[in-house]
């Protein structure tokens, strides 16, 4: 079926099939790998993306839920070569090591903070629960978390 | 494939030995850029996949896969008949087929492979293939495995299901418990542990025109893999080509093969499409190897006032169906058994033995994690009955610089255990402990407790510890690192750009990273044993000192100065510091041969020089090394009575890194791999009955998540290593071997109760407290 939303800040139109994964549908159909797959059951948050600005799981949800909606990917933070600073702060603080959990951590902590702008390190651990890493021992991916808060606090004040 | 990596940074200026500088690798992972084995997909490409046996032991007697390959969609259909080389993969010894011929001998097995249109066709036509297996009797517990007559793993094999064994004798072994005032006994059991990196095994190959194959995939070992793949399907090693890329994850259960021998010979029969092989988290857990479970008895020995004499420990490693690399786990645990300290007198006995459980293999700490759980409750256990502190224990008989360990290996490089409990003697989480403990709530008990470690990195005496750097001055004007030795998360990579980069005097936006590929880098040896910055940083020093040399000539030569004495190199340039003139390195490169503006270099690592009185065959796996990290560790813990819960409240570590190069990549690994010993010792339960994985998803096989994590605190204490590269040792796995001895020191100290087996749940907990009551 054709399904048209919009992706990273553009309309596009996809011919697939309505029970396709939207996992499969971007990494394989448009080339978006930045969202991952590592366990295909919803138990890892590797897959996060937003949809109308909400933190999903891309491996359980089917192509035909993205008719009329707004999908951001970690493909779609970075603006003109510059970093979400939420991505400047991963990257910063030493939230990322392997890797493979980075964009979902950072998709699931962007729909933490449009939550809870100001979270309090335990806020913090609780709202990324979902959110399996196996390198970093999650110290560091709060600490960027942490420090994005702020920034994005300070930008955001008139 | 085979792109260079290039740099995007924020920070200026060139880079600089000791500072937290962040990694080259972080931008391209946080912006979804980069791209994992698990990427790579084209729109002509076949997916590969598996049909495993599915039950732990039986003989093959028919293989029907008429059905599946006659299924719309479906491409091949391969068997062991389909192989042409040897079907026999293994790190040490080849003992696993790629596709079992005779046998299965675990659930994992793989029989025979599909390629399809899709991922949807080759399940179904996986479903289509029919197996007639006869069930043959399985043996699945490492003490049953040894006795008469026990089912056979394999029956070819000389020493029936025993794989390895050792037998270590110092000084005058067990008489000299005679001569002991205390003796304290211990049987500990620790479980499987499964790796669970987030990116599963998975791989992506295509045979090219002129008949060669070229693999990507997530591994540690890409130049080994490239052998083992030619000798078990039959290929010449030319014709073999293995590029690696950042892994997502792989703690060593990417040591070796998984998925690239498979992909290999899919990439055989897919008429020049690629083929890409992805496992899914359920296979991933049955098919993939495991940290050994084991079984540890351990006996040690005391003097009265507490200076330990003697110790005696059997220990049986349950390596699955194939050897993979147990053997070499279990010499590395015996060599770690008696930890860092003076005990003269020692027996230690070690089986590493064939079973019809999943595959045990290479886990980050590598057997050390589990003897050390062992060793230092007993330490606890003995400074409980002595009535003294564990830590002044621990000092007491820690040892230094030039002591023998209680195999009998002199610590000739920089020796910090003393130094390592010091700091954590004086941290306030010691110092005020009684006042925090006191503080506990209702229905809540506290304790602290602490855990002594060593561990030793590099190959040992006999397989070559070696790297050969290479490096390029390009003609753009970059400086370019050939990296021999995967970066499978640890940021060693990176840290070759901040060794180079120091040496050159540039900044990061002038590094270049070839990541391993076997047709481009140089054989480094395997990303694993903590030794991927210390043996390749020692070469790319090399390499990096020779290319800085030739670029000053060459810069003398053109700027006609009289020597290189006046000339300096600063970031895109070179500078006469006399007068003043520059030349761009751009220009250099442009104006050098490429012989010129390549250096290699090689560095082979240092072994132990004891001549030990062990087997030549102990030797060849491992026994004897010469550059060891020290640490020790603190946890304190809240135990709630009531549910049987332990949570993990703060945790301190101090580590004898030798020069942290990098302070948050130093920082990243301890935080790491106190996480996953928190996994061991408080939430990992891989369960397996009768060969047949309980807990195959993440939903079962619970991993430690944000809210489970405590603070933790890395203290780095920074003993110069005379053989490191600019003083470093290794720390990517000493920090695992922490958490399970100390927090069950902790749990000791709050509620008097011991805990023999790992992972230490909120179930046994509630039943050793109860058990408790009724004592």
């Amino acid at each position: 079926m054709k399904i048209d939303f919009r992706l990273n800040g553009a309309a596009i139109q996809v011919d697939c099939a309505a029970d396709r994964r939207v996992i499969d549908l971007l990494r394989e159909d448009l080339g978006l790998t930045g969202a991952k797959e590592s366990c295909g059951a919803g138990e890892c948050g590797s897959c996060a993306i937003l949809v109308d600005g909400e933190g999903k799981l891309s491996c359980l949800m089917l192509a035909a839920q993205l008719e009329g909606r707004e999908i951001t990917t970690v493909e779609g933070l970075a603006s003109e070569g510059r970093l979400h600073p939420l991505q400047e702060a991963f990257v910063e603080k030493g939230a990322v090591q392997c890797g493979f959990c980075t964009p979902g951590a950072v998709m699931a902590s962007l729909d933490l903070l449009r939550r809870n702008p100001n979270p309090a390190r335990a806020e913090i651990r609780e709202g990324l629960a979902g959110n399996l890493c196996r390198c970093t021992g999650y110290q560091k991916i709060i600490d960027a978390v942490e420090a994005a808060s702020k920034i994005m606090q300070r930008r955001e004040r008139p | 494939m085979g792109e260079v990596r290039r740099h995007k940074r924020h920070s200026e200026g060139a880079l600089h030995i000791g500072a937290s500088t962040p990694r080259a690798d972080a931008y391209a992972k946080v912006t979804g850029a980069e791209k994992f084995a698990a990427d790579y997909y084209s729109s002509d490409m076949v997916w590969a996949g598996v049909k495993r046996g599915a039950a732990p032991h039986g003989v093959i007697k028919g293989i029907f896969t008429d059905e599946a390959c006659k299924a719309p969609g479906v491409i091949a259909v391969l068997t062991h008949r389909d192989i042409r080389g040897s079907n026999r993969q293994g790190v040490v010894r080849k003992d696993q087929p790629v596709l079992a011929d005779k046998k299965v001998r675990h659930c994992g097995d793989a029989v025979a492979l599909v390629l399809a249109e899709d991922r949807e066709t080759l399940l179904r036509a996986l479903d289509l293939i029919r197996l007639d297996l006869e069930a043959l009797p399985g043996v699945f517990d490492v003490e049953e495995a040894l006795k008469d007559g026990a089912p056979l793993v394999h029956e070819d094999n000389a020493g029936g299901n025993t794989l390895l064994e050792a037998h270590i004798q110092t000084g005058d072994g067990l008489t000299a418990f005679e001569r002991c005032d205390e003796v304290i006994e211990g049987r500990f059991e620790t479980p499987w542990q499964e790796h669970a990196y987030l990116e599963t095994e998975v791989g992506w190959a295509q045979q090219q025109n002129d008949g060669k194959v070229v693999i990507v995939a997530s591994t540690q070992t890409p130049f080994r893999d490239r052998a083992e793949v030619a000798e078990a399907i039959g290929l010449d090693l030319e014709q073999v080509r293995v590029i690696a890329p950042y892994t997502g994850g792989a703690f060593g259960g990417k040591d070796g093969i998984t998925v690239q021998t498979l992909l290999a010979l899919a990439a055989l029969h897919s008429n020049g499409r690629p083929v890409k092989m992805w496992w899914e988290r359920e296979e991933s857990f049955i098919a993939g190897t495991k940290r050994h479970p084991t079984r540890l008895y351990y006996r040690l020995g005391a003097k009265g006032d507490g200076v330990l004499h003697a110790l005696a420990a059997r220990l049986y490693f349950d390596t699955g169906p194939y050897d993979h690399l147990g053997g070499v786990v279990m010499t590395l645990a015996l060599e770690h058994a008696g930890g860092a300290y003076r005990i003269p007198h020692a027996l230690l006995d070690a089986w590493c033995v064939y079973t019809n459980n999943p595959i045990g293999g290479a886990f980050r700490a590598f057997g050390v994690t589990q003897v050390t759980a062992a060793m230092e409750q007993m330490m606890d256990m003995l400074a409980a009955r002595l009535d003294m502190d564990p830590l002044e224990l621990r000092l007491k008989n820690a040892l230094t610089r030039g002591e023998k360990t209680c195999v009998g290996v002199t610590l000739t490089g920089s020796t910090g255990l003393v130094e390592c409990l010091e700091r954590v003697e004086r941290h306030p989480l010691r110092t005020e402990r009684y006042a925090w403990k006191a503080a506990a709530g209702p229905f809540k008990r506290r304790g602290v407790g602490i855990a002594a470690l060593m561990h030793a990195a590099g190959y040992g005496t006999v397989v070559p510890d070696y790297a050969n750097a290479k490096i390029e001055l390009t003609p753009e004007g970059k400086i370019r690192i050939y990296c021999g030795v995967v970066d499978m998360g640890q940021g060693n990579a990176s840290a070759n750009a901040q060794i180079a980069g120091s040496i050159l005097n540039q900044n990061m936006d002038s590094m270049e990273l070839v990541l391993p590929d076997t047709d481009r880098t140089l054989p480094s040896g395997s990303a694993s044993a903590s030794r991927c910055t210390y043996t390749f940083g020692n070469a790319l020093i090399g390499a990096a000192e020779i290319l800085k040399n030739r670029i000053l000539q060459k810069a003398a030569d053109l700027l006609m100065a009289p020597s290189t004495d006046d000339l300096t190199l600063a970031p895109g340039k070179v500078v006469n510091r006399a007068t003043g003139a520059q030349i761009p390195l751009s220009r250099l490169g442009r104006l050098m041969a490429e012989s010129e503006r390549t250096a290699i270099s090689h560095f082979r690592a240092p072994v132990a020089k004891d001549r030990l009185d062990v087997t030549d065959e102990l030797r060849l796996h491992g026994l004897g090394h010469a550059v060891i990290s020290y640490g020790a560790h603190l946890a304190a813990v809240e135990v709630d009575e009531i549910t049987g819960a332990v949570e993990v409240v703060s945790y301190l570590s101090a580590t004898d890194c030798g020069r942290a190069l990098n302070p948050q990549i130093y920082e990243q690994q301890i935080h790491g791999g106190i996480c996953q010993g928190l996994g061991f010792a408080l939430f990992e339960d891989f369960r397996v009955e009768q060969g047949t994985v309980k807990s195959p998803d993440l939903a079962t096989y619970i991993i430690p998540t944000a809210p489970d994590t405590p603070n933790m605190e890395s203290l780095p204490v920074e003993l110069h290593e005379p053989t490191g590269p600019f003083g470093l040792k290794g720390v990517g796995e000493i920090a695992t071997n922490g958490p399970a001895p100390a927090v069950a020191n902790a749990l000791a100290d709050a509620c008097g109760i011991r805990m023999f087996r790992l992972p230490m749940t909120p179930e046994r907990v509630l039943l050793a407290l109860r058990g408790r009551e009724t004592r």
